[in-house]
């Protein structure tokens, strides 16, 4: 009996039911902190997928991700309010999403053509002179102030304070606690649709494309208008992103979407590995927390001083760059695949240890039989740490 | 008319030091395939030492030490940390990708010495202007072309003549086959690594000195013009650097100088100008004015 509950619990579904009820606890338990650490993590956890389908999948270096999560977090706010066209919010957030796809689309002359480090160069101008845009065209972005956001409402309900109060289980659901479930609803949309286009037929084409153009045509892959779908998507994704992201903030600022945010976003994607939905994930969890924890633990962490204190002191602020910094280097140097590399070699190394005769591991003959023209395997153990590497691309 | 050469002048210095920039760009590119984002806070690093330095050992001698430390630092970081992923063309983009974290590491200190303040690299020519004919030129510019020239032509000279000159093209050209021709990567990337990090300490020189205000911290960041020119002219090709840089300055310079009568484009285009230059590029010539179109080998 307990074995087969032990079993049920390992089956794939049961352990995303069960991730699913831990991730709908925290409003219950947690203030509002963590909650907007929560929040923004899901924003950036969305986008990134976007840029690693982009990236990592398709192999096209964008440097370009934060205009198009302007596009989104300004479209939804022009769009859904007075000053513009006024339309109900949730028609509004679907067109936000639409108008940073097209935006893709429109860049995709140069992006199907230029490529490699070009490209990221290319996507570079894009950040620089969308800035530009939202600096002077004060009607519509707001100039320097930007423009606050209208709240999301649903059918009546509203993910904002109030309207219609709401007060579940005995506590009180504000703001916070309404964007989350929005935030997680968005999340797990992101995660289905990505990771099925990561494991069907756009994926692996996506995929060919990278390693070898040349053999992608041969085999029937259009190269160009794959290259272009990528950007589209990837700007899709970065768009929803954006409106989460614009509804969480409350109020959106030109300055928020420059380079910095770009490098950001490939600095999750590169820490946690890339081309998988769950590395992506992992990555931008890391990279939106690190920041915020730092500066609200700072008088406990030794070394650093509270912001605002001494001159010439390490501030929680510099704290958090430096180890970010230090991050993305030393993942590149010593661990290229990122988090979700790591979590593979430790999850096999695990499977091995289960099973002290590697030779006999059911997936590791199955790999040698699959693989009848590779050398005979040195050693005993190899074949069951290289059968999950050679899956390279599943989320 | 007298505005137009002005704004020529202006446009040529900048030009050139871009290509001091730039041309850093290209040679760590060609010897390694890696674009350099920490370029800028190198550039940075020896403005700054330059202003802690001048005092205590006069300008010459502070520009003498800061050029070899930022080309120290930039050889180090190469031959001890990037070389470490490794040579082939999937390692460099990795590693292009972790320039951007070397980058995060020593803007942030830089930033965290620098602070809100202002800092004067105790340069020879001070505010001093020139008359030629109609116009007035400061000084600091015409040292700016003058130096440039004369640096640029010594880096072509050390591409044509020397011996590591000829390993490194070999290398851009197959690194394979350059291998097998003993040619030593790691030594020729690094000392590339090295001459590039000599080239930012000098271009800082010029970014801070008049009629910049001196050096702050966003310094480095407008070395990133240099970006857009290293890439329009070709990356792996000095020439186009060369071209690249001169074109940006123009733009930048004639942008800047017009501004009043391209209203419609908004306050501060010359900011983004040269970005919006690039993409017109790139759309017509996907690798570049000068790039080699490489053929694709099945």
């Amino acid at each position: 009996m307990s074995e087969r509950l032990l079993g049920l619990l390992r089956g794939r579904p049961a352990r995303t039911l069960l991730l699913a009820v831990l991730l709908c606890l925290p409003p219950f338990y947690l203030d509002a902190f963590w909650l907007r650490i929560g929040l923004f993590s899901m924003a950036a956890a969305i986008g990134a997928v976007g840029l690693s389908l982009l990236s990592g999948t398709a192999g096209q270096l964008s440097l370009g991700h934060a205009f198009f999560l302007a596009i989104g977090a300004y479209g939804y706010s022009y769009l859904a309010s007075d000053p513009g066209p006024g339309l109900p919010p949730a028609l509004a957030a679907c067109c936000a999403v639409l108008l940073a796809g097209a935006a893709g689309g429109l860049f995709s002359p140069v992006a199907g053509r230029v490529k490699g480090i070009y490209l990221g160069i290319a996507t570079l101008a894009l950040v620089f002179l969308g800035h530009h845009v939202l600096l002077t065209w004060d009607s519509v972005t707001g100039g320097f102030n930007g423009r606050s956001v209208p709240p999301l409402t649903l059918g009546g309900f509203t993910f904002a304070a109030s309207d219609p109060e709401l007060v579940v289980l005995g506590v009180p659901f504000g703001a916070e606690e309404r964007l989350w479930y929005l935030g997680l609803a968005l999340f797990a949309f992101t995660w289905f649709t990505a990771g099925g286009l990561l494991r069907g037929r756009p994926g692996r084409a996506l995929a060919a494309l990278r390693d070898s153009e040349t053999a992608a045509a041969v085999m029937g892959v259009d190269v160009a208008r794959h290259r272009a779908a990528a950007f589209v998507v990837s700007s899709m994704y970065a768009g929803l992103a954006g409106v989460l992201l614009a509804l969480a903030f409350r109020r959106v600022v030109p300055d928020y979407f420059s380079l910095a945010l770009s490098i950001d976003y490939l600095a999750m994607i590169v820490i946690g590995g890339l081309g998988s939905v769950a590395g992506a994930t992992a990555g931008a969890v890391f990279v939106t927390a690190l920041p915020l924890l730092m500066t609200r633990y700072a008088d406990q962490l030794p070394l650093v001083t509270a912001p605002g204190s001494a001159e010439g002191s390490l501030g929680p602020t510099e704290a958090a760059r430096y180890l970010y910094g230090a991050a993305i280097v030393l993942v590149l140097l010593y661990a290229p695949d990122g988090l979700h590399g790591l979590a593979r070699r430790a999850r096999a190394r695990l499977a091995r240890r289960r099973t002290p005769s590697g030779g006999r591991n059911p997936e590791a003959s199955a790999s040698a039989t699959s693989a009848p023209s590779s050398a005979s395997p040195s050693s005993p153990a190899e074949p069951a740490a290289a059968a999950p590497r050679s899956k390279e691309h599943t989320p | 008319m007298t505005g137009f050469l002005d704004n020529v002048l202006n446009g040529l210095a900048l030009g050139a030091v871009y290509a001091l920039v730039a041309l850093g760009f290209v040679v760590m590119f060609k010897a390694s395939g890696v674009l350099n984002f920490a370029h800028g806070s190198v550039l940075l690093l020896g403005g700054y030492l330059i202003a802690v330095l001048h005092d205590d050992l006069g300008f010459a001698g502070a520009l003498a030490l800061a050029v070899l430390s930022t080309a120290a630092l930039a050889g180090a970081l190469d031959r001890f940390l990037l070389q470490r992923a490794g040579q082939d063309e999937q390692a460099a983009h990795i590693q292009t990708i972790a320039t951007i974290g070397i980058d995060i590491l020593i803007f942030t200190d830089l930033a965290r010495r620098i602070g809100g303040d202002l800092l004067s690299l105790g340069d020879p020519w001070g505010d001093a202007v020139t008359e030629l004919g109609p116009v007035t030129v400061a000084d600091s510019r015409l040292a700016a072309i003058a130096v440039s020239t004369v640096v640029i032509a010594a880096v072509f000279a050390l591409f044509r003549f020397t011996p590591w000159g000829l390993s490194l093209r070999a290398a851009a050209e197959d690194l394979e086959a350059a291998a097998l021709m003993g040619v030593r990567l790691r030594r020729v990337r690094a000392l590339a690594w090295c001459l590039a990090g000599g080239l930012a300490a000098l271009a800082a020189v010029f970014l801070a000195a008049f009629p910049a205000p001196g050096l702050e911290r966003t310094t480095g960041q407008i070395a990133l013009h240099a970006f857009p020119a290293a890439i329009l002219g070709g990356l792996a090709s000095p020439v186009g650097a060369l071209a690249g840089s001169l074109l940006i300055g123009l733009t930048e310079a004639l942008v800047v100088g017009y501004e009043s009568d391209l209203h419609v484009l908004g306050d501060g285009f010359g900011e983004v100008a040269p970005y919006a230059v690039m993409l017109l590029v790139l759309l017509v010539r996907p690798t570049g004015l000068f790039g080699a179109k490489g053929a694709a080998r099945v």
